[in-house]
């Protein structure tokens, strides 16, 4: 039985087991006096009994199936000739992928070795054996816990509770799948980060104002100088968020404070929802709409003025992004001014405050620390943002702050550094993972900046 | 909101009494002669429900009028039209003539700013702003524009702290957060921070109603001396309250005027049998 089969057939254990057990949950208690005799409800019952004979089977297939590859493996070395054991360990491999290769397809190789071909007969063996042993051994110990549970269920076993412990565990498992995730990003983000700090100096790296990722392949190629400066990209970065929240922060405050303290209850449910259709509406879309329909009219624009302005600029990107960012802004400071209390409203108005009085001198102030950690937050969506900036500004790195040039962010040249061919160990590419981890701990900052600034308002009002 | 329970009976008793025993006409003196606000024929309506009907009442001069009843019975909404307040409930639609003095507040053209300024407003739950101690009392002078220089802002702040009896506990911290006081003082701030701004009357809907017994005695003892320069009109759940604060009592029930009287006719002989069960504690 191959594993997929087995897993199924581990599913359909599991339905007879619960349905097995419901039934003798029930037919104990039918001595008893019904249902109300037991500890726990029937299906309490068979859960206990489907969760026994299924869980111990899957994690055994898991475990078998990640162990089997290399104990075979092993085994096949073991059991070549020694002048072949004796191959450096390239070599080795090698003669192992061979036969591999010959077990999974008959027909091929047979000319090869007959040292190999007796090994690759083994390994058909091997597997099969593997096969039949996980298969007996999955079903029957499903098989004897279903009936060890079996023998077990009582009215005084509390099924219930261990059922909900299970399940706790199981949501403790599904929770930490991120936690794990995460930390496997953070590690191989470091430790390549790492291996390019080997190659660049972390302080060039940092503080070089140059940036141009070309690796000479050859000794002798023209213009294969490579220099990581990131400071131009980090400039790029922070000018475009710069002109972004500028757009962003009194758009998005000022509608929030519209829809919450002005916009009569008809016209606030209309307008929140299609303000925040604009959060739904993918980056790429804006991205377009930023190169093909802003970057050209600031550039006209700006010609009136008499300004040269660069058909990618900052500026165009800025403006796209800051208003890609308004329902970020808008919902979030929505969302805390109505977390004011009404009386610190009512006691400002009882005092003859007019309602402009009093939103900015209670009602902003109260909720600040609210709307801070919302700007915090859309600061860091701003600087990861990538789509729109990889058509809207370019990819110069330009060391400028004038917005009407061409400048690029980092998120920008990650992207370009890692699509196509690249050579895995060269600096070029692992540059990547260093922008990569520098980005990550600044989002990080902000973002855990803008938790504790939200969680010390909280504090204030409950 | 309170009112939502208006129409539901709160006792078989009281429901009894009202169908066999209360006409609409109030008993007793709802009127008088040297009145500073005066309600004549004021209905309100929360969208089609009527939370207030038909009640006139007049308030003294320096009179403490007590306002009593059972739950929903409409004496924190009544209260609350005194200074136009129900304006920030939408749905909220008031009737009748209400004057302060020769002034018809419910005027069209009436601004609720100057009237919010000599009608000023005690919540039940202390509110201070999140600001200094400070700032809280010199919010109202500031935002009308009373004082030019720091000095007479100063005096104003000192002297309303003074006459909130809150001057000695904070003398040395005005310019630490008003949310930072206990919730006796908070209520003393909010009183201070209302006649700051010299208001003529001073409403109070439940001012003590989240606040411990000592901190009570205290805003009582306040009310009194605060009787002296103002005209108050004060909301109350506790008839012990009514019966130490306040000159008249009014008496509401499901939203009508039932009695308003001197406070210890109220209390030793009420005139209308709903009073009397009230106050008795047959419900309530």
């Amino acid at each position: 039985m191959d594993t997929s089969m087995l897993i199924t057939s581990a599913f359909v254990l599991m339905a007879i087991a619960f349905v097995i057990g419901r039934a003798r949950s029930l037919a104990i208690a039918s001595d008893l006096g019904g249902p109300k005799a037991l500890n726990s409800l029937p299906v309490y019952y068979g859960t206990l009994m489907a969760m026994w004979s299924g869980i111990p089977c899957l994690v055994l297939v898991a475990l078998w199936s990640v162990v089997d590859d290399y104990a075979i493996a092993h085994i096949i070395t073991q059991e070549l000739p020694e002048q072949v054991k004796a191959l450096p360990e390239t070599e080795l491999n090698l003669v192992l992928s061979l036969i591999t290769n010959i077990a999974a397809n008959n027909a091929m190789g047979l000319d090869a070795e007959p040292y190999v071909i007796n090994s690759a007969n083994r390994l058909i063996a091997l597997q099969q054996t593997s096969n039949m042993a996980l298969t007996v051994v999955c079903l029957s110990t499903a098989m004897i816990l279903m009936v060890l549970v079996w023998l077990k269920i009582s009215p005084k076993m509390k099924a219930r509770i261990k059922v909900e412990k299970a399940f706790t565990n199981i949501l403790l498992l599904c929770a930490s799948i991120a936690i794990f995730t995460t930390a496997g990003i953070v590690l191989s983000v470091l430790f390549e980060s790492i291996r390019f700090f080997q190659s660049v100096p972390i302080h060039e790296f940092l503080f070089g104002l140059e940036w141009s990722p070309q690796m000479a392949i050859r000794e002798d190629q023209v213009g294969g100088s490579g220099a990581f400066g990131a400071v131009p990209l980090f400039v790029g970065t922070m000018l475009i968020s710069a002109i972004a929240m500028t757009i962003a922060v009194p758009a998005g405050l000022m509608a929030a404070i519209y829809l919450s303290e002005y916009a009569r209850p008809k016209v606030r449910t209309t307008v929140k929802p299609l303000l925040e259709v604009l959060a739904g509406i993918p980056t790429v879309v804006y991205g377009f709409f930023a190169a093909l329909t802003v970057a050209p009219f600031i550039k006209e624009s700006g010609g009136l003025f008499g300004l040269d302005v660069s058909s990618e600029s900052a500026l165009a990107a800025g403006l796209v992004m800051g208003i890609m960012i308004i329902p970020f802004v808008s919902s979030l400071s929505d969302d805390v001014i109505n977390a004011v209390p009404q009386s610190l409203r009512d006691g400002s108005l009882g005092l003859g405050a007019t309602k402009s009085e009093t939103i900015k001198q209670v009602v902003i102030p109260a909720a600040l620390p609210g709307i801070v950690g919302g700007v915090l937050l859309a600061v860091s969506r701003a600087i990861g943002e990538t789509m729109i900036v990889v058509m809207a500004a370019g990819l110069a790195a330009n060391l400028t702050l004038n917005p009407t040039e061409s400048v690029t962010t980092v998120t920008v040249q990650i992207v370009t550094l890692l699509v196509g061919d690249q050579e895995f160990n060269s600096p070029k590419t692992l540059s990547a993972f260093a922008l990569g981890l520098v980005l990550f701990t600044i989002t990080l900052a902000l973002n855990y900046i803008a938790l504790m600034v939200v969680k010390k308002y909280r504090e204030q009002y409950e | 909101m309170k009112d939502n329970t208006m129409n539901e009976p709160t006792d078989n008793v009281a429901t009894n009494i009202e169908e066999n025993a209360f006409s609409g006409q109030t008993v007793g003196t709802p009127l008088c002669d040297d009145a500073k606000m005066s309600m004549r024929n004021v209905n309100v309506f929360y969208d089609t429900k009527q939370a207030i009907h038909d009640v006139s009442l007049d308030i003294g001069k320096n009179e403490v009028v007590a306002m009593i009843g059972p739950s929903g019975c409409g004496k924190s909404t009544f209260l609350r039209c005194l200074n136009r307040m129900n304006d920030t409930i939408e749905s909220c639609k008031v009737t009748g003539d209400i004057k302060l003095e020769e002034l018809d507040i419910y005027h069209p053209k009436q601004d609720v700013v100057p009237l919010r300024a000599r009608v000023g407003m005690v919540f039940q739950k202390p509110n201070p702003f999140p600001k200094s101690i400070y700032d809280n009392v010199a919010y109202g002078p500031r935002i009308h524009g009373l004082v030019n220089r720091k000095y007479d802002l100063d005096e104003i702040v000192e002297s309303s702290l003074r006459r909130a009896s809150l001057w000695d506990e904070v003398k040395d911290r005005l310019h630490s957060p008003g949310t930072g006081l206990s919730g006796g003082q908070q209520q003393r701030l909010c009183i201070a921070r209302t006649i700051a701004v010299s208001p003529e009357v001073i409403l109070m809907d439940e001012p003590c109603s989240a606040l411990d017994p000592i901190a009570t005695a205290k805003i009582e003892e306040l009310i009194a001396e605060l009787s002296q320069k103002f005209t108050i009109a004060i909301v109350t759940h506790s008839m012990q309250q009514a019966a130490r604060v306040s000159h008249r009592t009014a008496y509401f029930h499901m939203g009508k005027l039932v009695e308003v009287n001197d406070t210890k006719r109220v209390f030793t002989n009420p005139e209308h049998e709903l009073t009397e069960a009230y106050i008795t504690g047959r419900f309530g």
